[in-house]
């Protein structure tokens, strides 16, 4: 973490959180070859994430946080500040150059970059989901929206054909998809309501830790805001620990109570997301929280 | 003795040299070994076209003795023209006898069929495989099904059944359908019908698949467990065609095919027909 902004209310935030269910220490990515010159070299106070020293991109560095039960992270900043890389480390979509994830489970603690990518992907069924910005990458465009809730049921073990349709529908109730558009292709939905769909597989197998990746980005307005609704309610209700990936502050006011602002790669403020929209601190929250204003 | 001792240099007439033999037997023996488990190996030009049996051709060929005795079947028929032409090849090249009787043979090749008796701990069956990756209709990546196999990751199949059943009220898939073997790999059993699944679990004989155009030889040991996936709420089912039987011989207890254009119905295995039409023969 770059400068004083915020840090003091970092500890005071950290008070109100019991026990952790995903910590990340010290993430970090970069693209090309990196030493301390070269890390040092990007960054806010740099401008830029890619090095003029090397030309490595470093994506995202030093990034660290924890979320407990029930908690709702918000990651911000302008696109190519490297708040879905870090994102991206932590669902194992892209390996991480540095730091540590460590997810609490009930049998004991797993270090997320640490086990095996047969582990990893077990992990992804039960554990950790992720919502991607595009529904593309999170469905499949060509199975019916039942289908894609099957898959992580089926891969959790599920063998009995009703039991599946009846966890598929209470999920799609759940996230106000309307049955009798169960069994038509995710092809032919809108895109909220691909988004609905996303949700209702990321949630199969209730998993503990859910990864929102610009949930609403794609979203005109007022299905946005019905999204968000949906996303908050089912946030209250399940005890999930969540990370929200946005640029736009006014998702992360809704469904977070913390967040971390990030450019050029770093954290360069993180405090309780109330308090960051009264009060930000780093010349860059400002702006964001001025432009979520305006 | 040095491996070039061993080598016969004599001129032969077999349609693989020994080498190939030697490679392809490699291969069986690997997949034996691993029960369903897809076994790639140097698929060799033969004189039949790729998608013609030139994968069991090679399996056969391979197998082959000259004591053995050969029934060569498409779609149950021992008559059919490429059944014939596959015969005539495997006999003039090894010097094995040829039959129609599965009882008789020991080495049965077959495209579509298991022939309705007669298989026993003697006999290889050897299956003419077009498509040998039962992921292929969810996954186009190689390395993806590759991880999939090796994970034992088989979600994507379960859930083309759950979209097959969702779709059109039954499982429609008939001939291929997905088998776990040996509680571990998913192995299509390309190309038989579901009716002859039932009859590859706990077999007393081996069977072999051969995949001339796919280059990947697969196996199903004799008393191996196949499994075919299916929803422990929706019962597997082999295909019912209601009441039909034989018009030859009447039966009732064996997969029959229908005549084109006509409501007539035949055994599919001709032999296994005639044999009950003429208890003496």
């Amino acid at each position: 973490m770059s400068g004083a902004f915020g840090e003091r209310r970092f500890e005071v935030a950290r008070l109100r959180v019991p026990e952790w269910l995903l910590e990340v220490r010290g993430l970090g990515k970069s693209y090309g070859p990196h030493d301390d010159a070269v890390i040092a070299s990007t960054g806010p106070q740099a401008g830029t994430a890619k090095s003029p020293l090397n030309g490595s991109v470093v994506a995202a560095w030093d990034v660290s946080f924890a979320v407990a039960a029930g908690e709702a992270l918000g990651i911000v900043g302008e696109s190519g500040s490297g708040k879905t890389t870090v994102l991206r480390c932590l669902a194992g979509d892209t390996a991480p150059t540095a730091g540590q994830a460590n997810i609490r489970l009930p049998d004991g603690i797993v270090s997320l970059f640490e086990v095996a990518p047969a582990e990893r992907r077990r992990l992804r069924i039960d554990t950790v989901s992720v919502v991607y910005q595009d529904p593309a990458e999170g469905l499949k465009l060509n199975v019916t929206a039942g289908g894609n809730i099957a898959e992580p049921l089926t891969a959790a073990g599920w063998r009995n054909f009703g039991k599946i349709r009846s966890r598929a529908e209470e999920l799609l109730a759940r996230t106000e998809v309307p049955l009798n558009r169960m069994d038509d292709l995710v092809r032919s939905f809108s895109g909220g309501m691909k988004q609905r769909v996303q949700i209702a597989k990321a949630l199969a197998n209730s998993p503990s830790v859910v990864l929102f990746d610009e949930p609403t980005t794609g979203l005109d307005a007022s299905v946005a805001a019905g999204v968000l609704d949906l996303i908050r309610s089912l946030l209250e209700e399940h005890r999930i620990a969540a990370v929200v990936v946005s640029h736009d502050f006014s998702v992360i006011e809704m469904l977070t109570q913390r967040c971390l602002v990030m450019q050029h790669g770093r954290v360069v403020e993180s405090a309780l997301t109330d308090q960051l929209l009264e009060d930000p601190h780093h010349p860059y929250t400002q702006r964001l929280v001025a432009a979520a204003r305006a | 003795m040095t491996l070039d001792g061993l080598i016969d240099e004599r001129p032969r007439t077999e349609l693989l040299d020994e080498y190939a033999k030697r490679e392809i037997r490699r291969a069986m023996l690997s997949a034996v070994a691993i029960p369903g488990y897809q076994v790639p190996f140097g698929s060799r030009e033969m004189p039949v076209a790729r998608g013609w049996g030139s994968g069991g051709l090679q399996v056969t060929l391979a197998t082959v003795h000259r004591e053995d005795v050969v029934k060569v079947i498409d779609q149950g028929d021992d008559d059919g023209v490429n059944a014939v032409n596959l015969r005539r090849l495997v006999t003039s090249s090894t010097g094995a006898r040829e039959t129609s009787v599965a009882a008789e043979a020991t080495v049965v090749q077959s495209r579509h069929r298991v022939p309705e008796d007669g298989l026993d701990e003697n006999t290889v069956l050897v299956l003419q495989v077009p498509v040998p990756e039962p992921l292929r209709g969810v996954e186009r990546d190689m390395r993806e099904l590759a991880r999939m196999h090796a994970e034992a990751d088989y979600s994507r199949m379960w859930v083309s059944l759950y979209e097959d059943k969702v779709r059109n009220g039954v499982i429609t898939q008939s001939t291929g359908y997905p088998c776990l073997v040996d509680g571990r790999y998913v192995a299509a059993t390309t190309p038989i019908p579901r009716w002859d699944i039932p009859r590859l679990h706990d077999a007393p004989f081996l069977t072999l698949f051969g995949a001339g155009r796919e280059k990947r030889i697969y196996a199903i040991p004799p008393y191996t467990d196949v499994e075919p996936l299916t929803f422990e709420d929706v019962p597997f089912e082999v295909e019912d065609a209601d009441g039909a039987c034989c018009a030859l011989c009447g039966s009732r207890e064996s997969f029959l095919v229908s005549l084109p254009g006509a409501p007539t119905w035949l055994c599919s295995d001709t032999d296994w027909c005639r044999r009950r039409r003429e208890p003496s023969a």
